[in-house]
């Protein structure tokens, strides 16, 4: 078997040759949005039809993962754009100085107002509890409600995933001061934190848990991908936290014009109309013809949370110490 | 002198593993300044060491009965039961977590089957649940081990002691029981070792931050905080477990010499009564634990693995690729250095046995800061992966070559030399036949675990080099649970298939 380094060095030569003609732009992005799966296939073929380029996604495991990988390589990042950042990590992003100004114009559709120089919106959700229709009739509405039910949750650490971040924040942007005693009362709900949101998932389909934190758009996936319509996400009276995902420009990008093409076709419809059946998240932009039949189904919160970049990096650490202080009793 | 060149070689080797696990920590800015925990650092070192001893401890005492049960006992699939001992250890920890939430869940058969009694539920989350799975992990392994120290016992000293009239009692005390001090500290401290560095079982089935281990801090310190000098320390720190845990094992651990024998295998008496009664309750007790997750996990992955996407096969040739490598590099390391340990040479157990402590994200982090100035990260994911999964599984195969090792040199050293047997003679007709069955017990193991990690493709792999480990979570990511549960099932059943393969010639090999 030691032939195999060889090889995988021979192989990677001949790639390299083959693509020395067209002019290669990096992507550097998370794992589930270059998966077969995800949005990054159809996205490469969209784009290297119209940009004359080799369109190269490179993948990490998650958003926070995405931002320690740039830090760790500075300035010697072949990639041009990285994608997947979500605002919650914007400002430390940011101050890492890496990044260039977009300088693009197009305005988003985003529910919240949301504009900043350096990272574009390519997708948004809101964070949910997601529920079995057939198991539970009268889910709660409110983190007090689910909080005084003897219902139980899995969630995700913060510590160690973006979604877990997210509902530390959503509970800070939804309580401020009574946040702690928020998760106080929810600590017997909670089944398990785990490390990141496929096991969380993993254990509520496998019914170890009534809900789970995940998007409110995650019933989508079952109604149009398996034609389940059995899941569904519980809209809380307090507002939902949202997610925005973002991308931007690198400054020592080796392909800046290529980068500037790309993230002028983020906005457009032909890469925006790929995200809601692939990422399974709501497109930054209004789409010609409409959300795919199914979206009209999923909750529409009355209210969104958001924390601007700023807001979000302050608040991490305090409200991890709470949550962290509530949990560990 | 073969011996010098052994030790050369196994000096060389030790500096390589040094040098791959310690280089990436200065390469994370490790510094000795103000090197002091926090408060939630020592909570986190406060749990990782109660799971762990606890988890190790528990390991090892529930393996000495179901190992002796296995020794002295012959009964229809015994020979299947020891191969699936090694099933647990091998499985992915998110498929192995889910298989024993099927079982021992809130919605699992075990609280069925207590509510059909009328008895209260049992919750898994806590304490119980991250010492339960690490006991599901880690009891296999150790009963393999220990199995073997009692295969190792020549079969001519319990005929002498029958011959004597020994009773079971005193054949525990003169042979047994020295056995067990040589071959028990070496099994709990690769148990330990490896409860250490727990990070997804201690959180997933720990009920929350209360079961923070240092490993969580130090992924904490990686990706949210990006604060390498700290995940330097806290990996550090994990090495200085392990050396401190080492130095207690090499201490109580004592060689048993038995001399040598004519390498019959007779196996101790196995006497009737209450005894066999213990046996029997022991290997049902255990055949149960260890199947019904393992039967979970395939019921999970049943019904979606005959339509698996093709990328699942093309993932499954590279891990099978990387695996076969891996265990390549892992074994020819592990025996010269385990024929090195044996000629008393202290230094080299603790090379071998420090790669346990490494935390994969350190390692790949610290070799990714190394390697990116001068190669492109994505060209280097296989032979990375290779290195770092041969190196992780080194203490493996170590630990089971290491005493069957000591034993060889102890008992055929003087017969060899005065036969005037050259290197290869000497590893030919002395060596292989020796070690067969552990190096094949020991390459199973390494192929299944190179199969199965993927603490560090993740960080280099670029767009196609995705490992079947690396594609069981994108499929998690893309909501496809079921696919990936019949993805995990697959690699399980190519893992189970290596180590089989291996393990199974290993004793083909060695008569049993």
């Amino acid at each position: 078997m030691t032939k195999t380094i060889p090889a995988a060095l021979a192989f990677v030569l001949l790639a390299s040759v083959a693509q020395a003609d067209t002019p290669v732009l990096k992507v550097l992005t998370y794992d589930s949005f270059t998966s077969e799966w995800g949005p990054g296939p159809a996205v490469e073929k969209a784009f290297e039809a119209v940009c004359g380029c080799d369109l190269v996604f490179s993948a990490v495991g998650d958003g926070a993962e995405l931002l320690a990988r740039l830090q760790l390589e500075g300035a010697n990042s072949d990639a041009s754009v990285v994608l997947g950042l979500d605002t919650n990590l914007t400002a430390q992003a940011a101050a890492t100085g890496l990044f260039a100004p977009h300088g693009q114009a197009a305005a988003n559709d985003l529910p919240a107002p949301y504009a900043d120089p350096v990272f574009l919106p390519y997708d948004w959700g809101y964070f949910a509890f997601v529920y079995d229709k057939t198991k539970l009739t009268t889910p709660p509405t409110s983190f007090e409600e689910l909080a005084a039910s003897d219902l139980k949750i899995v969630i995700q650490d913060p510590r160690s995933s973006t979604p877990g971040l997210g509902l530390l924040l959503w509970v800070k942007a939804a309580y401020g001061e009574r946040a702690p005693a928020i998760w106080a009362a929810l600590a017997d709900n909670i089944v398990t934190v785990t490390p990141g949101w496929s096991e969380a998932y993993g254990m509520f389909t496998a019914g170890e848990a009534d809900m789970v934190l995940s998007y409110t758009t995650s019933p989508a996936y079952h109604l149009i991908a398996e034609n389940d319509d059995t899941k569904a996400a519980a809209g809380f009276a307090e507002g939902h936290y949202m997610q925005v995902e973002v991308a931007g420009k690198l400054a020592h990008a080796p392909q800046p014009e290529l980068a500037d093409q790309f993230l002028a076709f983020m906005a457009s419809d032909a890469f925006q109309s790929i995200i809601p059946t692939t990422n399974w998240m709501y497109p930054a932009h209004k789409l010609a013809d409409g959300l795919p039949k199914g979206f009209e189904q999923m909750i529409a919160p009355e209210k969104s949370l958001l924390m601007t970049a700023d807001e979000a990096q302050a608040a991490r650490k305090p409200a991890l110490d709470e949550w962290l202080t509530a949990l560990s009793r | 002198m073969a011996d010098r060149a052994v030790t050369l070689a196994a000096a060389g080797l030790a500096a390589a593993v040094f040098l791959l696990l310690l280089a990436p920590l200065g390469a994370l800015g490790l510094t000795f300044q103000g090197f002091a925990f926090s408060a939630p650092e020592l909570a986190a070192l406060r749990f990782t060491l109660l799971q762990a001893t606890l988890s190790a401890a528990l390991s090892v005492a529930l393996a000495v009965p179901v190992a002796r049960a296995l020794a002295r006992r012959r009964f229809m699939g015994r020979s299947a039961l020891i191969s699936i001992l090694g099933a647990p250890f091998i499985l992915p920890v998110i498929v192995a977590v889910l298989g024993l939430l099927a079982v021992f869940g809130r919605a699992g058969w075990f609280n069925d089957a207590l509510g059909l009694l009328g008895l209260p539920s049992f919750s898994v989350y806590g304490l119980q649940g991250v010492v339960l799975a690490h006991v599901f992990f880690n009891m296999p392994l150790a009963v393999r081990m220990i199995l073997h120290g009692w295969q190792a016992i020549p079969a001519e000293r319990f005929r002498l002691a029958a011959s004597l009239g020994f009773t079971p009692r005193a054949s525990l005390r003169h042979i047994e029981a020295p056995m067990l001090r040589e071959v028990l500290p070496g099994a709990g401290l690769v148990i330990l070792v490896i409860c250490l560095t727990s990070f997804a079982v201690a959180l997933t089935l720990g009920g929350g931050p209360k079961a923070t281990t240092i490993e969580l801090a130090i992924y904490q310190a990686l990706r949210f905080d990006f604060d390498l000098p700290t995940a330097a320390r806290l990996a550090l720190l994990q090495f200085a477990l392990c050396a401190a845990a080492f130095v207690v094992a090499s201490r109580v651990s004592l060689p048993s010499g038995f001399g040598a024998g004519q390498g019959r295998d007779g196996g101790p008496p196995s006497p009737n009564g209450w005894r066999k009664v213990v046996d029997t309750f022991a290997i049902v007790l255990a055949a149960l634990f260890l199947a019904l997750p393992l039967l979970a996990v395939v019921l999970n992955g049943l019904p979606g693995l005959v339509d698996l996407p093709e990328t699942v096969w093309a993932a499954a040739g590279r891990s099978l690729a990387i695996a076969l490598a891996s265990t390549a590099i892992s074994l020819a390391a592990a025996t010269v250095l385990a024929l090195a340990a044996a000629q008393g040479r202290g230094w080299v157990a603790l090379a071998a046995t420090l790669p346990l402590a490494a935390s994969s994200l350190v390692l790949g982090t610290g070799l990714f800061l190394i390697l990116q100035p001068y190669f492109k990260p994505a060209s280097l994911a296989l032979p990375v992966t290779m290195t770092i999964n041969a190196a992780l599984s080194l203490p493996f195969a170590f630990r089971i070559l290491a005493p069957e090792a000591r034993t060889l040199y102890a008992d055929y050293q003087r017969l060899g030399a005065s036969l005037g047997m050259g290197g290869w003679a000497w590893l030919r007709w002395v060596v292989l036949p020796r070690l067969a069955r552990v190096l094949g017990f020991s390459a199973g193991l390494v192929a299944a675990l190179s199969m199965g990690d993927l603490g560090v493709i993740a960080l280099f792999a670029g767009e196609g080099e995705a490992t079947l480990p690396l594609l069981v979570q994108r499929l998690m990511g893309a909501y496809r649970m079921e696919t990936a549960a019949s993805a995990a099932l697959l690699l399980v059943l190519l893992s189970f298939a290596l180590f089989w393969v291996f393990d199974y010639g290993g004793r083909r090999y060695a008569g049993t």
